[in-house]
């Protein structure tokens, strides 16, 4: 286990690397920084002098990646491409275009990010399971025809609709919670709860019926009519059988998605006020603050590579035929 | 000339992937094999009934596809045209798209939604809701005559829906009695009862409900504002017509600028093995691990950067918003085709251990020919199921995108655009429904009816496959969802 999971971890290096070339030539190739450089001088202040000085201050003014005029290793390492990437690696984001610190920024907006992310996924994992279990247990009846079709109905309207109707009913029409905004500690739930609310609606109809074909592909399978024939009851056979087994495609597509929910989600942030990390991220993307989005891309790949970590070791703990090595 | 044909980008892949459609089509009619699963398809009462929504979907995004720039009046010697690029359903909807009002206006209504200050002839003024330009101006006593002539119209609308209706009903029956060599009486029987094979009876009855909706929205569109207007006067119905061609384009072209390369690469990295498959499946891993918002949104504010340096590569706005919405699809394409490319590539692993692929291998055909002839036939079907299932997610995206900012052009109309700037309108006092409602309605007609369609194509051609393409899809498609 140890010796695969050093394979894994090993593996991921070269991905990271692969991700930040390309962020690279994504910033600094494709708009060069004499392009920054202008564009963050504003059309009036351009000169040769203030480019260079504006690239000087942010060590951009060395070669991209090979520096021909130093020698030996430095002629790799004193270059525009290595020294970001290294700081990248050292989680050493920098300072954001109004001067602030990244990686300050990011240890701050992260908390109200999970306050909305870590129960909207928790309670939203039940709801679904539960809705299809239900769904499941009343296959091929009337209830089960209604609930596909309303997950289909309810898969087809977009997020944007539950946000923006959602936020009318319970906070304009009933006063139930405050439309947007955010408060650290125990006070802040009333701000928390229509975003998970909405969130966990939002996902329902996609969700409960994926999981409910996959519990109804499960009860199909020959040891579900062992277990009945040995006498199971019905309850039994689904919990303690059928549910035990259809976790395991449910946890590959969950778990990758634990480590990104520091990042929270865009739209929900920017809707309801939360200062987390997606509504940082939709404020740089506005504000072009290439920095900061750059920053954000490198952490989401390495959130996303480690939940790819989890989801094996998830695998192999929930599934016993599944042998690392 | 009186106009000048302006073929945009997205037009000129929009024809190219309906003349492939209908080779494809020509290709098929001839081979029962390929015919069966379509036959089954045909026999899907929800997919049939979602096919006649998606079709009239489709008229309207084809017609929004040919453009042109209309001349202008001036003297002979030398010609100009029209900065604005105008599309044939433009032309067609001219009464909607020229009757732009100051301000909001609530559906079918005859005065402005906000109070203004009126001057009157005497010179008293008075604060009071102004009458509109243009909705019911044909009216002479406005306060008796607009609910009956809004009524008069809305029933000639219906009439004209159900003409329209049993002329087409007719024919149908006509043309089956003709090829079955039947009466039209026994074909109509048969559809009256539910027994004929593809689903006739419940495709008309979709149709009837849909045209009864559109026959007095048509004939009111003349007259009035049948969804109101927005912030800027313009009519809200017409914007959301428009919608449905970008929606149409995202769905559509993203899955299909990406094919080649996942097509290729998942083949060869299945087919091959060994180094190959390794780098490519790096690729994946490492294009894979980037969240797809942000590598669209870092990749649009690049292009935008680019566009606002070249300003003379386009003549006209729309030229201009164009090439974004291409790159749009584009980088789309580029976070969603790893999904597939895995799928292939997992088929690609199978297949290359089938005994005709071994024997091809055997008699020394060439490894373009045994991926031409053994695998891609073989893998079409996937392909298929990931395009029509791939399509309603990216209709959904496209207006959390262009919420974001990093969507389509703003000056592109578009579920997105619409809803973006329509953001604060529920909040208003009093609140203005009218444009959310109506990008929400089409955005729902027509996702829902990808998605029916999409679920009777996967279960004909690979009722098997259901969950764990599902799952591998759903996470393809997270980015919309979770976003």
């Amino acid at each position: 286990m140890i010796a695969y999971l050093v394979r894994r971890i090993l593996y991921a290096v070269p991905v990271l690397i692969g991700v930040n070339l390309l962020t690279f030539l994504l910033f600094f190739y494709v708009n060069s920084p004499d392009d920054m450089a202008r564009m963050h001088l504003g059309d009036k202040r351009v000169t040769p002098e203030a480019i260079t000085k504006w690239k000087a201050d942010r060590g951009y003014d060395k070669a991209m990646f090979f520096n021909s005029s130093a020698d030996g290793a430095k002629s790799l390492t004193n270059t525009v491409f290595f020294e970001k990437s290294v700081s990248l690696f050292q989680f050493e984001f920098g300072a954001a275009d109004d001067g602030r610190d990244i990686g300050h920024d990011i240890r701050q907006r992260m908390w109200p990010s999970l306050a909305i992310a870590v129960p909207s996924f928790l309670v939203g994992l039940l709801c679904y399971i539960t809705m299809a279990l239900l769904l499941a247990l009343l296959r091929a009846t009337r209830i089960d025809l209604i609930g596909v079709i309303l997950c289909v109905a309810a898969m087809s309207i977009s997020g944007l609709f539950y946000i923006i109707g959602g936020q009318w009913l319970i906070s304009k029409l009933w006063h139930w919670v405050p439309i947007s905004g955010y408060a650290d500690g125990v006070a802040g739930w009333r701000f928390v709860v229509l975003p998970v609310l909405i969130g966990i609606i939002g996902g329902l109809g996609g969700a409960a019926r994926l999981y409910r074909t996959l519990f109804i592909e499960e009860m199909a399978k020959d040891y579900v009519r062992t277990a009945r024939a040995k006498g199971l009851s019905e309850s039994r056979v689904l919990f303690g059988h059928v549910l035990r087994n259809a976790m395991i495609p449910i946890l590959t597509g969950v778990v990758v998605a634990i480590p990104t929910l520091f990042i929270g989600s865009l739209v929900m942030e920017s809707f309801f006020g939360i200062p987390g990390l997606g509504s940082y991220t939709i404020d740089a993307i506005q504000s072009q603050d290439f920095q900061v989005v750059r920053a954000m891309v490198f952490l989401g790949s390495f959130l996303y590579i480690i939940g790819l970590i989890l989801t094996d070791i998830s695998y192999t703990l929930a599934d016993p035929r599944v042998r690392v090595g | 000339m009186p106009f000048k044909p302006v073929v945009l980008w997205t037009d000129l892949l929009v024809f190219l992937l309906i003349g492939v459609l209908i080779a494809a089509a020509i290709h098929t009619r001839r081979r029962e094999h390929l015919l069966a699963p379509w036959k089954k398809v045909a026999r899907s009462v929800y997919g049939m009934c979602a096919l006649v929504v998606l079709l009239a979907f489709l008229a309207v995004g084809l017609l929004d596809s040919l453009h042109f720039r209309s001349k202008l009046p001036g003297e002979s010697g030398q010609v100009n045209y029209a900065p604005e690029v105008l599309s044939v359903f433009d032309l067609l909807a001219a009464p909607m798209r020229k009757k732009v009002e100051k301000t909001y206006s609530a559906p079918l209504s005859l005065h402005s939604f906000a109070k203004e200050t009126v001057t009157h002839a005497d010179g008293t003024q008075t604060r009071e809701f102004p009458r509109l330009r243009h909705g019911g101006t044909h009216l002479k006593d406005s306060a008796t005559d607009h609910v009956t002539d809004v009524a008069r119209k809305a029933v000639g609308g219906l009439g004209l829906a159900l003409v329209t209706w049993l002329v087409v009903v007719i024919l149908t029956i006509a043309t089956i009695a003709r090829r079955r060599a039947t009466t039209p009486s026994a074909v109509y029987a048969g559809m009256l009862r539910g027994q004929t094979d593809i689903p006739w009876r419940a495709m008309f009855v979709t149709l009837a409900v849909m045209l009864c909706a559109l026959g007095p929205a048509l004939a009111l569109s003349g007259h009035y504002h049948v969804m109101g207007t927005d912030k800027v006067g313009q009519d809200v119905l017409y914007q959301a017509l428009k919608s449905i061609r970008t929606g149409l384009v995202i769905g559509t072209l993203t899955t299909l600028i990406m094919l080649p390369f996942a097509l290729a690469l998942g083949l060869a990295a299945g087919y091959f093995g060994g180094w190959i498959d390794d780098v490519i499946t790096y690729l994946y891993t490492t294009l894979n691990s980037i969240p797809g918002v942000l590598l669209i949104a870092a990749s649009i504010l690049l292009s935008q950067a680019w566009v606002d340096r070249h300003p003379g590569l386009f003549e006209t706005v729309t030229e201009r918003a164009d090439v974004r919405l291409l790159f749009l699809c584009l980088i789309l394409g580029i976070t969603s085709w790893t999904g597939l490319c895995r799928l292939l590539r997992g088929e690609a692993l199978k297949l290359r251990e089938a005994d005709y692929v071994q024997a091809a291998h055997a008699l020394g055909v060439s490894h373009m020919r045994i991926a031409l002839r053994h695998l891609l036939p073989n893998v079409m079907h996937i392909v298929l199921i990931v395009i029509v299932m791939d399509f309603s997610g990216l209709v959904l995206a496209e207006a959390v995108l262009s919420y974001v900012g990093i969507g389509v052009d703003p000056s592109m109309i578009s579920f997105g655009t619409m809803i973006n700037n329509a953001r604060f309108e529920l909040a208003r006092e009093p609140m203005v429904w009218w444009s959310l409602a109506a990008a929400f309605f089409f955005m729902f007609v027509l996702v829902l009816s990808a998605n029916l369609f999409a679920d009777a194509v996967r279960d004909a051609f690979d009722p098997r496959l259901r969950s764990g393409w599902s799952l591998t899809l759903s996470r393809a498609r997270a980015m919309g969802r979770r976003t």
